[in-house]
């Protein structure tokens, strides 16, 4: 067997289909940055520049390897309001079909049922990086629900607000939707190995549109998977070693 | 200026003080951290530069803290912050939900003595909902261009772990540039450093250039170790199996107070007493 042959003769696992996925996804940036908590968005963006030949830029926060900046977390921040990051990551702990984001927490703020960190820099970045791409593994009517109970960062809307950003796409331990800008709405683009329609609409507690045909999230190659299993899984261990000691194992 | 320890670095925080701390990545005091639990300070303003994890979570659980400025608290990897969840779900501390990029934008209008400071984005959130402190305007040189306004951020104290410093008060900060805007907004800068050289840190030019000079620094400790439990750089990691324990146990005030008591005891002890 060859090297490549051998590394990958195990077949992708979910989150080996995911960090392909989100690279495909991210093709073609000139600068993609990765913010904190993202362990396979940070694997996607170093799979995207290892196959880039030098043509893509990552800066993973937190990383100290994997992170030119010099001028402190501000950076980011400035060079996003320039139009000089393509793509960022954001999650939610609730996504809607208009996509509004909620990183605060359920229930009435401030005295919230639930809380989760906050905001981050999301009210911020979603209006300025034009491909943002919305990342939550858990697919439940928890997280997808029909409103947010707080708008971290709203979806777009006709408000003649400044917003070269926005929402690309949603990508889920189920499946991938990109997001149509000019109907504000998601529309089914693939669903995972193992996964169907049916299991997406019965997990989403939003209108989406869906075509007559939805294909399967193409799974990565032999090659994609040596990829995967060796250089992009040492570079973010740096980061995440706990997600890097996992994706070993799996 | 002198090296004091670090309890006496502590008992420059005055109760109530605005207080501005970094986030795990550029440096966190922690062993001051735990001094000022120790002397018990009371009502603090805390200001997250931009966000913040066990220190916010444990200057929280032992009731320091008043108000909470931040744009979020988080264990990263090993989870969420125990006490922070329970103070808001008890209304224990007041809440100023910001984003990052609106705590630079608030420090950098201090460090250059302005009132306000515009920033792109934050429009129609809740973020900007649930601050009447935050203002919109209309872009005086566009109209119709509308833009949020906030003011600007002065803490009376920055607090911060650094590796290097010297004895005339000259800090080295590395890449960690933002420490350098806390120092600038601040109207006091207290320091902790893994090491002290005896070296004039402003006479190497091929590191001055990122050294906070001691016209902003009020007091340095010598803290070794000083970010424990937490990493510091390439010195030394997190304590994984200390945060794990953390985790679990700060779910509980009691739990808390023996992680507390622990803390205490560890690497910062001595340091701290």
């Amino acid at each position: 067997m060859s090297a490549v042959a051998e590394v990958a003769a195990r077949a992708a696992g979910p989150t080996e289909v995911l960090i392909h996925s989100i690279a495909g996804l991210l093709a073609g940036s000139r600068h993609v940055a990765v913010g904190a908590s993202s362990p396979i968005p940070g694997a996607a963006a170093l799979y995207t520049r290892a196959v880039s030949e030098g043509a893509t830029r990552v800066s993973v926060l937190g990383s100290r390897r994997h992170n030119a900046f010099t001028n402190g977390g501000v950076e980011l921040f400035d060079l996003a309001a320039q139009g000089r990051i393509d793509a960022f990551f954001l999650g939610g702990g609730q996504i809607d079909g208009a996509a509004n984001i909620n990183l605060v927490g359920v229930g009435s703020y401030p005295q919230m049922e639930v809380r989760w960190p906050g905001s981050f820099g999301s009210a911020y970045l979603y209006y300025l990086v034009p491909r943002v791409i919305l990342f939550r593994e858990e697919h439940t009517r928890r997280v997808f629900v029909p409103k947010v109970d707080f708008v971290s960062a709203p979806g777009p809307r006709d408000d003649g607000i400044y917003r070269p950003g926005g929402p690309h796409a949603l990508i889920t331990s189920l499946c991938l939707f990109d997001f149509d800008r000019a109907r504000k709405r998601f529309v089914l683009r693939s669903v995972h190995p193992g996964h169907t329609v049916e299991e997406v609409r019965d997990n989403t507690g939003f209108d989406f549109d869906c075509p007559a045909q939805v294909p399967a999230t193409p799974a990565p190659d032999a090659a994609a998977l040596a990829l995967i299993r060796g250089q992009v899984r040492e570079e973010i261990g740096e980061t995440y070693p706990k997600f890097a000691a996992q994706l070993a194992a799996v | 200026m002198s090296v004091v320890g670090v309890a006496e670095l502590a008992a420059m925080v005055p109760d109530g003080a605005k207080l501005v701390i970094a986030k795990d990545e550029s440096g966190v005091a922690m062993a001051a951290a735990l001094a000022l639990i120790r002397r018990g300070v009371k009502n603090l303003h805390l200001v997250t530069v931009p966000v913040s994890g066990l220190e916010t979570d444990m200057l929280i659980g032992a009731g320091c803290v008043a108000t909470l400025e931040t744009s979020a608290i988080t264990l990263g990897e090993f989870g969420l912050a125990p006490c922070f969840s329970r103070a808001v779900k008890s209304g224990s501390i007041k809440l100023k939900d910001a984003t990052c990029p609106a705590i630079y934008a608030g420090l950098q209008a201090a460090q250059k003595g302005l009132p306000f400071m515009p920033l792109r984005g934050i429009l129609e959130t809740d973020v900007l909902a649930n601050r009447p402190d935050w203002k919109v305007i209309d872009n005086p040189f566009e109209s119709g261009d509308r833009i949020v306004v906030l003011p600007a951020i002065v803490p009376d104290v920055a607090l911060f772990h650094v590796p290097l410093a010297d004895r005339h008060g000259n800090v080295f900060i590395g890449r960690q540039r933002e420490l350098m805007l806390l120092a600038h907004a601040a109207r006091s800068t207290i320091v902790t450093a893994e090491h002290i050289t005896d070296d004039n840190l402003l006479e190497d030019e091929a590191r001055s250039g990122s050294v906070i000079p001691a016209l902003y620094v009020n007091a340095v400790a010598h803290a070794p170790r000083g970010a424990w439990p937490l990493g510091f750089g390439d010195a030394y990691p997190a304590d994984a199996a200390w945060m794990s324990r953390y985790i679990t146990e700060a779910r509980t005030p009691a739990g808390f107070a023996r992680m507390l008591e622990a803390a205490l005891q560890g690497p910062g002890a001595r340091l701290a007493a």
